[in-house]
């Protein structure tokens, strides 16, 4: 009789109300059919259109692996990878240095933050088309304003966007500096939680700032580092619009980076299964990367 | 001594913040002079920051050389239904996972929360075959059309605000025989609003800014939104750049007017970020 019971007990613990659950897919549906439509079955499809050679009007034709063999002996492909890291690993840690010392300036209890953070959110709210078009003129070779302040300081002017070796770092310029307000913010509110005690303590033993600085300041950043790094590393990798609005990917395909070519490749020239299969090495590459990130996250992340 | 330091670090922060914020108005600036000038003007040197004579015709210029009244129109219609449609798509589901109880629940908001790490790309392809399949290439659908159904990060955002709300409310409202549609519609949504006003305003200006999206889809030149607009009568207008300049100043104003006024939200959205992580 009491065995009887308790089990009912448990069952009417674990059993969900119907009606409640039945609302839950009212309120889920949206959302349900998004995932089906335009995330998890695209994913899928996805993946089965990288193994065929489909332009769109014609039917699809399996071809297996040819499109990732043809891939990886692709220069322009490999190409392309390389000028996606180099923009990567240059533009990422130099964004998050440079917006950590403003965020650290930031938090100086200084007057007019408001001011400030409107000045370096500007950049932000703007469209990057807007900022290539603006920064294509800053970068003109002849009457541009940055070859102006150059030449105030003796530097010969360059042309920026034309020249094969400055253009990929003039666009990294224009990115990070696009960038900073955004980082900056989100330093500070993780500067603004470490609380003054520890700073006061490390004080009272004589510690240095600098000092103060390593073993408090980034240890207790690190779960922000950790997290813009991340973000930063996914963002960075699918960097299209700089290229794609000043450069089109020149000089020399030198700013051709992985989404542009993929872009020409699904929709200037609709070789969807090539397309596909770039995104999906786009895709691993990423997720390898982030990966790498979380185990080794053990080793310098302290929450 | 101590004081002397601070007052040091005071004047360092505040040299090291006003150079950085020159260089982010600078440009800016440059951006408004070249827009005020007459095209024959601009290819100075050195550069004439204040244009003599200021000419306004650039305005009116631009919006008569290219169709710029219709991009305007066509960005704005586009972001306004795409971030409604998002408002209320995760809400709902934010609802849902803040407040109903369901077998899966967890395991399904862990999988919702797994699809902000897929990159666009990945899905970009098979979406525009659908996009085409219904017939919905060169229109404004897919532009806004997708966002009706939910987007992970909104609904992160607003299932943490709705959690913070009282779940008291709820029990109150039940016995006096709501359903859940009217505590969402009745309770849920008017309380929410600065959450809404966060996820609304980033909404709104993803959507504003987005390129690829528009590039991808639409072919005739009258439906551009103002972003496609632009980068593509660049290629007309190369050097004109007083029209250029005009151009980029007009498209970023909305964003600019949408910052000043909800400059907290923006704040807000970002510090979210943050939580994420």
């Amino acid at each position: 009789m009491q065995l009887k019971i308790r089990d009912k007990e448990i069952k009417n613990k674990v059993s969900y109300n119907k009606q409640e659950t039945l609302w839950a897919l009212f309120f889920l549906s949206p959302k349900i059919i998004g995932l089906v439509f335009f995330t998890l079955g695209p994913v899928i499809a996805s993946f089965l259109i990288s193994f065929t050679d489909w332009d769109l009007v014609s039917k699809p034709i399996w071809i297996g692996l040819d499109n990732y063999k043809h891939l990886i002996r692709n220069d322009v492909f490999v190409k392309s990878l390389i000028t996606t890291c180099y923009y990567t690993v240059v533009s990422v840690p130099l964004g998050l240095v440079l917006s950590l010392l403003l965020a650290v300036a930031m938090n100086q209890k200084i007057k007019g933050i408001v001011v400030f953070r409107t000045a370096f959110f500007l950049p932000v709210i703007s469209s990057m088309v807007a900022i290539a078009l603006l920064w294509r003129w800053i970068y003109n070779s002849q009457y541009g304003l940055l070859n102006y302040f150059l030449g105030l300081i003796c530097i010969p002017p360059q042309n920026w966007l034309g020249n094969t070796k400055l253009a990929m770092p003039s666009l990294i310029a224009m990115s990070v500096w696009k960038g900073l307000g955004y980082n900056m913010m989100i330093w500070l509110a993780a500067l603004q939680g470490i609380p003054e005690d520890l700073y006061e303590a490390a004080r009272i033993d004589g510690a240095s700032k600098w000092q103060q600085f390593k073993n408090i300041t980034v240890p207790l950043l690190s779960p922000t580092t950790f997290l813009l790094l991340i973000l930063g590393l996914i963002n960075s990798f699918q960097v299209f619009e700089q290229s794609f609005v000043m450069t089109g990917g020149g000089p020399a395909k030198a700013t051709l980076t992985i989404v542009l070519y993929l872009f020409s490749n699904a929709f200037e020239w609709l070789r969807m299964g090539y397309a596909s299969a770039m995104a999906y090495i786009l895709a691993l590459i990423i997720f390898v990367l982030t990966l790498i990130q979380f185990k080794y996250q053990k080793k310098w992340v302290h929450y | 001594m101590r004081r002397k330091i601070n007052i040091v670090k005071k004047v360092f922060a505040y040299l090291l913040l006003t150079f950085g914020a020159l260089t982010m108005i600078i440009p800016f600036l440059w951006m408004i002079s070249t827009a005020l000038k007459e095209p024959g003007q601009i290819f100075t040197m050195p550069p004439v920051w204040i244009p003599k004579p200021v000419v306004w015709e650039n305005f009116s210029r631009v919006w008569n050389a290219i169709p710029f009244g219709k991009f305007f129109l066509n960005s704005f219609k586009v972001s306004l239904l795409g971030t409604l449609g998002t408002l209320i798509s995760c809400s709902w589901a934010a609802f849902a996972f803040a407040r109903l109880r369901f077998p899966g629940k967890d395991a399904f908001f862990a999988i919702v929360m797994l699809t902000m790490m897929i990159p666009g790309q990945v899905t970009m392809i098979p979406v525009f075959v659908i996009m085409k399949y219904l017939g919905w290439y060169d229109t404004h659908f897919p532009l806004w059309v997708p966002s009706c159904f939910g987007q992970a990060f909104g609904i992160f955002l607003l299932r943490q605000f709705f959690m913070s709300l009282p779940s008291e409310l709820d029990d109150a409202a039940k016995i006096d025989g709501c359903n859940y549609f009217e505590i969402y519609w009745r309770i849920y949504l008017p309380l929410s609003k600065p959450a809404l006003a966060t996820l609304g305003v980033l909404t709104f200006m993803g959507s504003w800014n987005n390129l690829l999206g528009p590039v991808i889809y639409l072919k005739t030149i009258e439906k551009f939104t103002l972003m496609v607009g632009l980068s593509f009568f660049q290629g007309q207008y190369y050097t004109d750049y007083s029209l250029l300049m005009t151009g980029a100043l007009i498209s970023i104003l909305p964003i600019l007017v949408l910052y000043i006024v909800a400059q907290k939200y923006f704040v807000q959205g970002i510090a979210l970020t943050e939580i994420k992580g």
